[in-house]
């Protein structure tokens, strides 16, 4: 049996679980799954859609919000009751943090963000993973050496499928907490900043800056071109570490992943982290003075110039377009 | 306040990656090294803390010989001292790295108030040493932090998930993981790069232990490369780029 860690905040199916599910549905084992905290009950429908028989419901007084720690613990408590052959996730920052929760109270291996799995036949044989390294840029082969494999599937490397399957059966469960576990939770939330309405990861169009804008006055031009056409302005790591615009705005391996309709990259080189961010979005324009810039390589459309030239004339022809 | 940050020499590669002949490393005969943007934040932040409220701030890395130049480089922007469990060269596995690095911890005669780490090193990505740690040294553990502030011997933390901004708190000791944009990491000054030049770097040698997470071999992720359409040069290529948008619905 295969058991997965099926994630949710306050009862909101966290997307990439159903490709996690998917992913283990192709290991040809039963597949459980475990939702943390009560309101995830309401998932069975849709984790046995996906191919869950069972849905492990772990709630406690003490877990009101994401407790990462509390989430190994309960993972701890099933593998020892179910011996499963692997506890899977997605390769999220929770799904890989809670992974690692259990891998710590267990002491046993944990391969983060594989694209490929093979489960050992052998009893005391490897199992086979195939990991992402580098922002998914290299792949690495590796053995893990455990009977239980501890492992979270890098996300888009499957696409999530649905098995039509019958809704899982909920087995409620309380698990045994030490205070410990739940001293490190979520206390409260405040809702995303958003500026004129559209963020990051929603925006259809974004025009994005590197090093080549500049400076911080010369996003003004952006701004305008992204305002003009109902989106939002992005940027490389450079423009955020030189201070000229908020953290919030970086694309890329360290900032937001980003799949717009429309991605406009100014000045930007195409550095693989920056490339991990945005290589997603349907389509690329560049305007670089470089020919030979790398991101020209991930660009379906491209204007070799200078953008202080470039994008005061694109924004003037956009709103002459637009009438 | 004493403060500990665990950092990894990493190679500085942006552009596509080459494999060594035996496919199981980077070729690095080419490239810079540092350390990963996160622990540069996991650094600028521990030495502003320092400023603050007084006190040190320890740098702690497995690594080759060579990570002293890391160290040094980190060293130049403000921290005390610094620690390098050496290796002869090869990857140690997330697990075998975490219990040495508990084995050091655990030799310093300081009780690190805070220990700070990347939220993943840039090349392996393991996302998990620093919770291996927490729960070797039974500490709470706040990850993915981007910002904080301690006070009356707590970490405020705050994280960006989707929804917004969540809010954490630990009570010192304790260990935290840090993202990109937490702060803006400060270069060495002049001053700095001769000072750090005479700082205590302590070079403790390893032996290598069996990996349970054992690398085979690397290979490069096809890049799907479409070939950009050149619409031309400069200003007068705009108009081919309008007649793109239209087509593509973007106006
Ligand atoms: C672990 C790790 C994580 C990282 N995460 C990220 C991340 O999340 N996001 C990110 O962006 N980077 C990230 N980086 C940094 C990345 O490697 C690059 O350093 C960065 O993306 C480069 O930014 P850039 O393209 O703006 O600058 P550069 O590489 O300096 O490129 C500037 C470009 O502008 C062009 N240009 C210059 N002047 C003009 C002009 N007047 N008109 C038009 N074009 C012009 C140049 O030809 C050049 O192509 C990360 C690095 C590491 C090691
Ligand atoms: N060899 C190392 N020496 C010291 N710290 C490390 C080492 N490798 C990783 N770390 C720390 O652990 C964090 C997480 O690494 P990882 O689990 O590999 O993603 C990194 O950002 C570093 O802060």
């Amino acid at each position: 049996m295969i058991l997965v860690l099926v994630d949710h905040d306050r009862g909101e199916l966290d997307p990439l679980s159903l490709r996690a599910l998917t992913a283990a549905r192709k290991l040809g084992h039963e597949i459980q799954s475990v939702v943390i905290g009560s309101e995830g009950a309401s998932l069975a429908g849709v984790v046995g859609e996906y191919g869950a028989k069972v849905l492990h419901v772990a709630t406690h007084a003490s877990i009101t919000d994401y407790a990462p720690m509390a989430s190994g613990r309960v993972l701890k408590e099933l593998v020892e009751k179910l011996s499963p052959a692997a506890v899977l996730a997605a390769g999220s920052p929770r799904g890989n943090e809670q992974l690692a929760h259990l891998a710590a109270f267990l002491d046993l291996p944990m391969a983060a963000e594989c694209s490929s799995i093979t489960l050992s036949t052998t009893p005391g044989a490897p199992h086979q993973v195939s990991r992402a390294r580098w922002a998914a840029n290299l792949i690495e082969d590796a053995n893990v050496h455990s009977d239980l494999l501890i492992a979270s599937i890098l996300a888009f490397s499957v696409e999530p499928e649905s098995a039509n399957g019958a809704a899982a059966s909920v087995v409620e469960f309380q698990p045994t907490l030490e205070a410990s576990d739940t001293q490190v939770r979520v206390l409260s939330r405040d809702s995303g900043e958003t500026k004129g309405g559209v963020t990051l990861t929603d925006a259809k169009v974004i025009v994005s800056g590197g090093r080549g804008v500049g400076g911080s006055e010369g996003f003004g031009n952006l701004e305008e071109l992204a305002t003009l056409m109902g989106g939002t302005v992005g940027c490389s790591r450079v423009v955020t570490s030189s201070g000229w615009r908020p953290h919030a705005e970086q694309v890329g391996q360290t900032g937001t992943k980003v799949a717009p309709d429309l991605y406009i990259a100014a000045g930007i080189s195409g550095a693989m982290q920056h490339i991990a961010g945005m290589k997603n979005s349907k389509t690329i324009v560049v305007i670089n003075t470089d020919p030979e810039a790398p991101i020209l390589n991930y660009a379906d459309y491209a204007i070799i110039g200078d953008l202080h030239q470039v994008l005061p004339a694109l924004t003037k022809a956009v709103r002459e377009a637009k009438g | 306040m004493d403060i500990l940050v665990c950092l990894k020499r990493v190679p500085l590669a942006g552009g596509t990656l080459i494999l060594t002949p035996d496919a199981k490393d980077i070729e690095t005969k080419h490239l810079g090294f540092g350390i990963s943007p996160h622990e540069e934040n996991a650094v600028e932040a521990g030495v502003q803390l320092v400023e603050q409220m007084g006190g040190t701030l320890t740098l702690l890395t497995l690594g080759p010989t060579d990570a002293e130049e890391q160290l040094r480089a980190q060293l130049a922007i403000g921290a005390t001292r610094a620690i390098l469990l050496e290796t002869q060269g090869e990857e140690w596995d997330p697990q075998a790295t975490a219990a040495a690095l508990v084995d050091a911890i655990n030799a310093e005669e300081t009780k690190f108030d805070l220990i700070i780490f990347g939220a993943e090193s840039a090349d392996s990505a393991g996302y998990q040493i620093h919770i291996r740690i927490a729960h070797a040294l039974n500490r709470p553990i706040v990850t993915n932090v981007k910002a904080m502030k301690i006070e009356n011997g707590i970490a405020h933390c705050e994280r960006v998930v989707a929804a917004g901004r969540e809010h954490y708190e630990a009570p010192l000791p304790a260990i935290i993981t840090v993202r990109d944009g937490l702060n803006i990491p400060r270069y060495p000054s002049v001053p700095g790069r001769m000072q750090a030049r005479k700082k205590p770097v302590d070079m403790i040698k390893t032996s290598p232990r069996v990996p349970k997470l054992e690398k085979l071999n690397l290979t490069v992720a096809p890049s799907k490369s479409k070939g950009a359409e050149i619409l031309g040069n400069g200003p007068e290529a705009v108009p081919a780029l309008v007649e793109v948008l239209k087509k593509i619905g973007a106006i």
